[in-house]
């Protein structure tokens, strides 16, 4: 659930930490914490399930996807572009009489256009959800973290980040605590063990 | 769980006596029966006007006919797929079901007296001079249409009651066998509705043109009646929630997903009538093509001007519910999804009616009797399902899946 955004600032040499991660036992407990973190005004943060939580958006107080406009958009263009191109071949490149019938014969254009509708709204869907979630993101920060494994299981993380504007290390960590965290800990920002190598999320 | 436990507030969930609601099947029913009365009135002052009249009184029935088939539709595919979402709407449609029996009641008689008026393949002489008739006549004689007919009403009438019947027990009982007979009958019932819907239209619609054919008429047929089944279904649930009987039990999701059925199968319409008018364009065989042509202008030798009716019916039932029903926000709208849903059942009414008038009428023309019998059989429609919704609680009380209905959320 949510979104994998890796937007570490420019000079993220200045931050010793990714952020705080949390780990909550309860899809309920989780959605209370959300609505704290929503509520506390923090911006630059992301709840992490390994199964869809109904109603999670609204306690995370995420905006409306922006997608359908996307799906919008493209499929109309790709029907436009489906009419478009018919039009030109049988008016102008090719114009060729078939069956006695006019060469502006915009019935016979229905099935492309709509088919190509349909593949510029599914192109849209697939491509524009790719980009909205930065896909395709190797790696995380959140992936040093070896208890965050536990996402594909049973794991229910908050992870805020450090850039966040009311982000504080020692505050922002024990705010998350007080919300019911079974474990909150420090990811780091870059991997210890493989250090100058400028991989990871740098 | 042994049984459904009540978990909802009865005293709700049921229509109280003295009530708007309560006095409405009455109210309905007369004005039902002042119209049809009128319209009886006025299809005897003259031949014309009785040939009007049946013509009239076909659309008005097939119309509300249509609402209760497709809520006859809903209610198995519901079964057959052990759906959770909708049961909290699922007696709704029960009820509107349950009025195809009156609509038999409306459509016989009526039908019995203008046959000869309605259909062409009646009149023995017409067969007599006429190849493509006498080769139809095995299947289009007043024997076997009337056999079928009967047949197709039976099917219906006796799935609807069925359906309503058991899930009715299920509020007495809280029996869980019920829902499974009712899952494991349902697709025999879809098959059965499939069959028995799609020659309905050939012989009730399809043959008022009979030489005409379209093998994809059944479908058609089919793609309006869900249309308007949805239409009606999303009015009357919104009805109910503004008068605060479901306040609290229908929410956004519930809304939501009417809306995208609705806006599903508005294009799954669009498809299916631009599908059969684009096969018997581009062929262009003459018995074929006369049956659109006397729905646009027409040939030099016999000119028609249907072409308006035609083009609204495109804007209308598609262009623009295409796209007002497309956002999400609109289909959580109540509002505006009312006007959506009271827009399709307009549409569904026009779409009826461009099926049979042109084969009174080769100009476009308004009848007084078309509005009397609207109001005529309407009413009595009204009354049939006001008065079952009455009877009963307004949801499956004790239906299993009715938590999870309640609990419903998208995505």
């Amino acid at each position: 659930m949510g979104l994998m955004q890796l937007d570490v600032p420019e000079a993220s040499g200045g931050y010793r930490h990714y952020g705080v991660l949390a780990r909550f036992r309860t899809a309920k407990e989780l959605y209370r914490a959300c609505e704290a973190v929503r509520d506390a005004g923090y911006s630059k943060w992301d709840a992490l399930t390994p199964f869809p939580v109904h109603g999670l958006e609204k306690a995370m107080g995420l905006k409306p996807s922006k997608l359908p406009f996307v799906v919008l958009a493209t499929g109309l263009g790709g029907a436009g572009l489906g009419f478009g191109l018919q039009s030109w071949v049988h008016i102008m490149a090719y114009p060729l009489v078939i069956s006695g019938k006019p060469l502006f014969t915009w019935p016979a254009f229905v099935p492309v256009t709509f088919e190509l509708g349909v593949l510029g709204a599914a192109l849209g869907a697939v491509l524009g959800m790719f980009a909205f979630n930065k896909l395709p993101t190797y790696h995380h920060p959140l992936f040093r973290s070896p208890n965050f494994a536990r996402v594909t299981d049973d794991g229910l993380f908050i992870a805020i980040e450090a850039w966040d504007p009311k982000y504080d290390d020692e505050d922002t960590a024990e705010f998350l605590s007080g919300l019911g965290a079974a474990e909150v800990e420090h990811v780091p920002i870059e991997d210890p063990a493989d250090d100058g190598d400028g991989g990871g999320g740098a | 769980m042994a049984h459904g436990p009540r978990i909802v507030d009865l005293d709700r969930l049921v229509i109280r006596p003295g009530s708007g609601w309560a006095r409405l099947p009455l109210v309905a029913g007369g004005v039902g029966a002042l119209f049809t009365v009128v319209s009886i009135v006025l299809a005897r002052s003259s031949p014309e006007d009785a040939k009007q009249f049946f013509h009239s009184w076909l659309v008005a029935v097939v119309f509300f006919l249509c609402i209760g088939l497709g809520s006859l539709f809903f209610v198995l595919i519901h079964h057959a797929t052990k759906a959770g979402w909708g049961v909290v709407v699922r007696r709704l449609a029960e009820n509107l079901a349950c009025a195809v029996p009156l609509m038999a009641v409306l459509f016989v008689p009526v039908v019995a007296l203008g046959m000869y008026d309605l259909f062409h393949w009646t009149h023995a002489d017409a067969v007599a001079d006429d190849r493509l008739l006498q080769v139809k006549e095995p299947w289009l004689n007043e024997t076997g249409f009337w056999l079928r007919t009967a047949i197709y009403f039976a099917v219906w009438s006796g799935l609807a009651l069925y359906y309503r019947s058991a899930s009715r027990r299920q509020d007495e009982s809280g029996d869980e066998a019920l829902s499974r007979r009712m899952a494991r009958f349902s697709p025999v019932g879809v098959f059965l509705f499939a069959v028995t819907l799609s020659f309905a239209g050939f012989d009730w619609l399809m043959s008022l043109e009979p030489h005409w054919y379209s093998t994809m008429f059944g479908v058609y047929f089919f793609a309006g009646t869900v249309i308007s089944a949805f239409a009606a279904l999303t009015v009357l649930t919104l009805s109910l929630d503004f008068t605060g009987h479901f306040r609290g039990v229908i929410t956004g999701e519930h809304l939501h997903d009417l809306g995208k059925l609705l806006f599903a199968f508005t294009v799954f319409w669009a498809y299916i009538a631009f599908s059969q008018f684009f096969l018997i364009w581009y062929a262009n065989i003459p018995e074929e093509t006369n049956w659109f042509l006397s729905r646009l202008h027409g040939t030099d030798l016999n000119p028609a001007d249907w072409r308006p009716a035609t083009m609204l019916l495109a804007i209308g039932h598609f262009a623009v519910p295409f796209f007002f029903l497309m956002p999400r926000t609109i289909k959580r709208n109540r509002v505006l999804l009312l006007i959506g849903a009271l827009w399709m059942l307009a549409m569904h009414l026009w779409d009826v009616f461009w099926l049979v008038m042109p084969n009174l009428h080769r100009e476009m023309t308004f009848s007084l009797l078309d509005l009397t019998s609207l109001l005529g059989v309407g009413g009595l429609f009204i009354a049939m399902v006001s008065w079952l919704m009455g009877r009963g609680a307004l949801l499956p009380t004790r239906d299993p899946r009715l938590v999870e209905s309640l609990a419903f959320e998208n995505i």
